[in-house]
């Protein structure tokens, strides 16, 4: 088994205390090589949320053990001290709505995280561009959000993801608010940067009509994963 | 490094600028205070600086002649000239009245004074016209009465002609300052009226101790006596060059047992005392409209904030620090500040010159001012700050 990318064992979270405690993630195992897309569906309630933000180091799992690469960032209730600075560096989310900054315009959106960190402005920017011209959308690099088609502001949002070559990308739900024709682009897309870029990305769907991308389906039910095998249809 | 702050007042600089000017006229209103106050002390060292006196003689155990009313006989300044080091000594009077000028009239502090002569008391120049030559009926007006050379103005029973125009010569509650000859002053201030005169006569007359026919005479004497105005407010002192104004101020106190006040003296009674109340009711002012900056820049702060909870959510989500979200806040609230001052200082200075009485905009008050709006501005934002460190970063996720 490939030791990059990023991998679960046993992972459990519990909300609250006492009698009102909610088991949400009942022991989850999960294993993402880079360079790969899987699939995380399951029906409302099985704990996708959960799943995502315990892997996006935004809450803590209550018992369990997570390694991205060779680093461990839980273990059983241990935790690397800087989660932001995990978030920052190592992961990168996108989300259904793209959430852009709506007072930066699209390069700045994408280059905010290296110029926060200090990184001269220029150097970003042209990274930002690359990016933007690998996903197609240079020629919007210095519109404002607000001026973008749905499509080309989830593509921007994946730029922004892309930025600080993260070996793991969160993708939560990332071709709701679009039509079928540009959620396979947005997974054509993701498939090409995951393999570019070495990236593992896992992606929470309920969206029939990118299941059949996907090589391998996580499914959760009430709190525990079973792995399934997909389609992995190409998008030719 | 890239200024979140800048960016987002750039992006929505509409709001920022509406609410800029909008804090921006409070602010002017606050200067504005600041500057009536100054106003009001520099009229008073202006009323101090533009008598040319070095001492105030007054009434014993008063703060006349501005602050409380003080009498004093008008030949006590021949014994004051005798004192050692004076140089000059004056008589003069004051009345705050209203000045006639055909059908209307106007608030002024009439100021009797000693013709001619180099005596203090006199308007130090003169923006037209000429002094006060003649023992009656000529007056020298500031021009901020209104009156013109050559205009007839009526102060009690008599008719004045206007010789001369001078400037910045107004009492301490801002009133214009009308000068005329010293007599003439007395005579409004002290002269009653004739059908009061008349009485006063009929009284004497009937009165058996004053008009007894063992003492022919009596009755014409007293009559005459009860209609002279043998006082003045004050005796405006110049002293010798080489003498300090405690060394003369001293002997007079002691020898002629009348009050003498010093230049700093006076200007403690006009400060301290006089103006005191109108500073605390300034004061008050200022305190209430810096506590409404400070509620509008914190509410605004917090909608704009509370506007943004979702790009907080993402920028903490993706790691951007408490840091930079709390400093972006506080820069938008210190750059809301800076317009605010920048509009508050131009409108105080394009109102000032059109309030009726002085107003003294002090580039000291204006940084002092600028300090104030940051560090409230800075106060203010720690409520949106709050809010915005409060965001859960997994909002930007979802459920
Ligand atoms: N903050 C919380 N406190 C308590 N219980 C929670 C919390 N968040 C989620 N849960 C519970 O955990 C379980 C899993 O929730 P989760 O949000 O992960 O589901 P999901 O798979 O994302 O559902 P959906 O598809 O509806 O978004 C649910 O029973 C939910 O009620
Ligand atoms: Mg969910």
């Amino acid at each position: 088994m490939n030791p990059e990318g990023i991998r679960i064992t046993g992972l459990m979270k519990r909300y609250g205390k006492g009698e009102t405690a909610v088991d949400a993630l009942k022991g989850v195992d999960m294993q993402v090589a880079p360079g790969e897309v899987v699939g995380l569906i399951g029906p409302s309630g099985s704990g996708k949320s959960t799943l995502l933000k315990c892997l996006g180091a935004v809450i803590e799992p209550t018992a369990g053990k997570m390694t991205l690469g060779e680093e461990v960032i839980y273990d059983d209730g241990w935790k690397i001290k800087d989660l932001r600075a995990l978030r920052r560096d190592r992961i990168g989310f996108v989300f259904q709505a793209p959430y852009l900054i709506p007072f930066l315009d699209v390069t700045d959106n994408i280059a905010l995280l290296p110029m926060l960190a200090g990184r001269p402005n220029n150097e970003a920017r042209q990274r930002a561009l690359e990016l933007l011209k690998a996903l197609d959308v240079a020629h919007r690099a210095r519109a404002m959000p607000s001026h973008l088609s749905g499509g080309e502001q989830q593509r921007v949002a994946i730029a922004r993801a892309l930025i600080n070559r993260p070996p793991v990308i969160l993708a939560d739900e990332p071709t709701a608010p679009l039509d079928s024709e540009r959620a396979l682009a947005v997974m054509r897309i993701l498939n090409q940067m995951a393999r570019q870029y070495e990236t593992a990305v896992i992606v929470v769907t309920h969206d029939e009509k990118i299941v059949p991308t996907f090589r391998r389906i996580y499914h959760i039910r009430d709190g525990r994963t079973h792995e399934e095998a997909g389609e992995g249809r190409s998008f030719e | 490094m890239i200024s979140l702050a800048g960016r987002d007042i750039l992006h929505a600089w509409g709001k920022f600028v509406f609410t800029g000017v909008g804090l921006g006229l409070l602010i002017g209103v606050t200067l504005t205070m600041a500057g009536v106050y100054r106003g009001m002390v520099d009229d008073a060292k202006a009323l101090l600086d533009n008598s040319g006196a070095d001492l105030w003689v007054v009434q014993k155990d008063t703060l006349g002649p501005y602050a409380e009313s003080s009498s004093v006989y008008d030949d006590a300044y021949r014994g004051i000239l005798g004192m050692p080091g004076v140089e000059r000594a004056a008589n003069v009077t004051y009345l705050t009245m209203q000045v006639r000028r055909e059908d209307t009239d106007v608030r002024a502090m009439v100021v009797g004074v000693v013709p001619g002569g180099p005596e203090p008391g006199q308007p130090g120049y003169l923006v037209a016209g000429r002094r006060i030559t003649r023992g009656h009926y000529e007056a020298v007006a500031d021009i901020a009465t209104g009156f013109k050379l050559g205009e007839k103005i009526q102060i009690r029973r008599n008719v004045f002609t206007v010789v001369g125009l001078t400037k910045r010569m107004v009492s301490s509650s801002g009133d214009p300052m009308v000068f005329i000859p010293l007599k003439d002053a007395q005579e409004a201030q002290f002269l009653k009226d004739n059908d009061a005169i008349i009485q006063q006569r009929r009284r004497s007359a009937v009165n058996p101790a004053f008009n007894s026919p063992g003492s022919p005479g009596l009755l014409e004497a007293l009559n005459a006596s009860q209609s002279a105005n043998p006082y003045v407010n004050a005796v405006l002192v110049q002293i010798k060059p080489g003498y300090s104004p405690d060394d003369v101020a001293e002997p007079i106190r002691r020898w002629k047992r009348l009050q003498v006040y010093t230049r700093a003296q006076m200007e403690k009674i006009l400060v301290g005392k006089l103006i005191a109340t109108s500073a605390r009711q300034i004061g008050m002012f200022l305190v209430i409209l810096a506590v409404v900056s400070a509620a509008i820049v914190a509410f605004i702060m917090y909608t704009l904030t509370i506007g943004k909870v979702r790009e907080i959510a993402v920028l903490k989500l993706i790691g951007t620090r408490n840091r930079t979200i709390a400093f972006m806040i506080l820069q938008q609230a210190v750059g809301l500040g800076v317009i605010g001052f920048v509009v508050g200082k131009i409108s105080a200075t394009f109102w000032a010159p059109i309030f009726p009485k002085y107003v003294l905009l002090e580039p000291g008050d204006a940084a002092r001012g600028f300090a104030a709006v940051v560090v409230i501005c800075v106060l203010a934002s720690v409520l949106a700050i709050r809010a915005a460190l409060k965001v859960d970063p997994a909002e930007a996720i979802g459920g």
